[in-house]
């Protein structure tokens, strides 16, 4: 992170492709919130105030993926007046769940869905803000924590960096006390490939982890998606479960390309 | 640590308890103000969690486990402690996951220590483990050894240690991933216990031998509806234990310190770190696993300040970071530094073994990566490097 800057630096939000899930979360720091406000001046935040002063900013926090000719470049534009810039969310880190049309044909999904496509201007890919200019820290998670939100606001104010581990999710479930529900239930889960951070939403209720939080530092997605097969969860089914919101983030694109080849060669062999 | 001692002078050696008796010593582990922690079903597995009475306890309830898969049954006879080991041991309550260490505040323009919840001996909650098995026990005593007086000194550590009342109860149903009698700690539990019961053979869900290991120890016995133990008891007991030894899953090589250390370069690790997940789920599980880091953690305003130990991993890539980028960057390198710590170099840095044969790795790895077979996996004697 940079070094802090003298007073009161200020905070910028920015949205790209996303649903704003993100941005609410500083929202939602609900308790914080004020504390935030009284360390940081919130300059452009227009999910919070129409009022924005114009940049520099120290802080800018970037929501979104970029799918249009236009905010790859008005992305350029706000990394030019920010001095920190921080992406926050599957969106901003890894394309999302709209980079789905990564593996499609995009033309085909604009003709079907506008009845006028030749007004529609979007990029074939949807990419994270990473592939388009220097990004100091990425939070990743659909949508972030609010704890970690809050940890990356505290250590760009201390001048340290952030204490976010990209351990497993299974880390998680253990501090937490979840028995796993891949070895008690069979479930196919996504947990010890996933960056753990979401504070251990699902599995304490029995629900196999999604991998909100994207791909983990060292993720064994073929010998976990060996495990899946052998335990009879076909490869569509294993494809689909690496292809939600991280779908683009590489190691989980390779895996669910990896399986589609299978899926293919299958269907091929029927 | 306590002073132990073979036996009360004035009392029994041994006597036996049925329902009444061990409903006798939940009621008086609880009126002693003691937080009763004991085996518990939570989310379709045993594991340790609070007790209030005999209620709590499960009764008839059973486990099936292998390399990577866990399965509640019902055993035929409906008797208490027919399980095999927990889902996880007793560390999580000895040594919890997250613990504030040192906490400070901003005065002015200096700045003043203030207590954490755990600083104080009197303010730690007074345990009583119930339900400890042999191989549990043999990690509190690799615990002692690497947290307690005899190591690292930890005094959060200790302060739980010292006030805990251990109730073993010895094992008569080994799991399919159990190897304790191969590693020496089980199936019957060895020393650091108050009370040690063994479940008799001819009823093993609700009749147990109960020896005392310490004052504390005698005086619960003394307090519980029992009768002296008799000749046969004895023998029902040593049958149930003679059985369980035979009973074990799994078995590791005697020569396992041997083996890692003659191979250290062995291709095996490259193929096994192709399974390897790297999540952490077995140094999470394993009841002497130890490591942990330290996280500073600052206020927005930056006016406080505080510090936590967290569990941490051998198969984090930061746990070996040092300047420059982590000393195990492969997954190979990470699993080897696992498997040779807890097998080998923990006789040369502690005297013992770090394994105490309990399983929970193998089940508990999502893949069931199974730690005897790795070990089996490589040769005997020195293996011939490839080039």
């Amino acid at each position: 992170m940079a070094k802090q800057p003298p007073r009161r630096p200020k905070l910028a939000v920015w949205k790209f492709a996303s649903c704003d899930g993100c941005q609410l979360t500083l929202l939602d720091c609900e308790d914080e919130l004020l504390e935030v406000a009284g360390h940081l001046t919130i300059a452009y935040f227009l999910e919070a105030s129409r009022a924005t002063l114009k940049g520099p900013y120290d802080l800018s926090l970037v929501e979104g993926s970029i799918t249009t000719p236009d905010d790859a470049k008005r992305i350029q534009r706000i990394r030019r007046q920010s001095r920190t810039l921080v992406t926050i969310g599957a969106c901003a880190t890894a394309g999302g769940i709209q980079a789905l049309r990564n593996f499609a044909d995009v033309d085909d999904y604009v003709r079907q869905v506008y009845p006028r496509p030749e007004f529609i201007r979007t990029l074939p890919r949807s990419t994270p803000i990473r592939d388009h200019v220097r990004v100091d820290f990425e939070l990743k998670g659909c949508p972030i924590s609010r704890h970690q939100l809050l940890e990356v606001i505290a250590a760009f104010l201390a001048g340290r960096r952030p204490s976010i581990p990209e351990v497993s999710q299974c880390m998680e479930c253990k501090r937490h006390g979840t028995p796993c529900v891949m070895v008690t239930r069979g479930l196919p889960c996504l947990g010890p490939v996933t960056q753990a951070g979401c504070g251990n939403l699902c599995p304490p209720l029995g629900r196999a982890c999604y991998g909100c939080f994207g791909p983990m530092e060292t993720p064994n997605t073929a010998s976990l998606a060996g495990w899946f097969a052998a335990s009879g969860t076909d490869s569509a089914a294993i494809r689909d479960l690496f292809r939600t919101y991280n779908a683009a983030a590489p190691a989980f694109r390779r895996e669910s390309e990896a399986q589609a080849r299978t899926t293919s060669s299958h269907a091929d062999d029927a | 640590m306590r002073t132990h001692t073979s036996q009360a002078a004035d009392r029994p050696a041994a006597a036996v308890i049925g329902d009444d008796g061990l409903d006798a010593l939940i009621r008086a582990l609880t009126e002693a103000g003691r937080r009763v922690l004991a085996p518990t079903e939570h989310a379709g597995a045993i594991t340790i969690g609070d007790i209030n009475g005999l209620a709590d306890l499960p009764r008839g309830r059973g486990d099936v486990q292998a390399p990577g898969r866990y399965r509640l049954t019902e055993t035929e006879d409906a008797g208490w402690f027919a399980h095999g080991p927990t889902a996880e041991g007793w560390k999580r309550f000895l040594y919890p996951p997250e613990e504030c260490v040192w906490r400070a505040e901003a005065k002015g323009a200096s700045w003043r220590e203030e207590p954490t919840t755990t600083d104080d001996a009197d303010s730690a909650d007074t345990l009583a483990l119930l339900g400890v098995r042999a191989c549990d026990l043999a990690a509190v005593a690799v615990l002692d050894r690497v947290l307690g007086p005899e190591g690292a000194a930890d005094p959060r550590y200790r302060a739980r240690r010292e006030r805990a009342v251990i109730v073993a109860v010895d094992c008569a149903r080994p799991g399919g991933t159990c190897f304790c009698a191969s590693m020496g700690t089980g199936p019957g539990a060895g020393d650091r216990y108050d009370l040690r019961l063994t479940p008799l053979a001819d009823d093993p869900g609700s009749r147990f031998l109960v020896r005392a290991g310490s004052a504390a120890g005698a005086d619960l016995l003394a307090r519980l509806p029992a009768r002296p133990a008799d000749d046969a008891a004895l023998a029902a007991a040593e049958a149930t234990l003679n059985a369980a030894g035979q009973a074990m899953g799994r078995a590791m090589p005697a020569d396992a310190e041997a083996r890692l250390k003659r191979n250290l370069e062995h291709p095996r690790w490259n193929e096994t770190a192709e399974r390897c997940l790297t999540c952490g789920n077995c140094t999470s599980v394993c009841p002497t696993c130890f490591c942990s880091e330290v996280e500073d953690r600052s206020s927005l305003d930056g006016r406080r300040a505080e510090r936590w130990r967290l569990w941490d991993s051998c198969f984090s890539v930061r746990f070996s970071y040092l300047h420059g980028g982590s000393v195990r960057e492969s997954g190979a390198a990470r699993y080897r530094q696992w498997i040779t710590h807890k097998l080998a170099w923990w006789h040369d840095q502690f005297g013992t073994s770090g394994c105490v044969g309990c399983g929970r790795c193998i089940t508990w790895c999502p893949v069931g990566i199974d730690i005897t077979e790795e070990v089996a996996a490589l040769p005997a004697t020195a293996a011939a490097v490839p080039a």
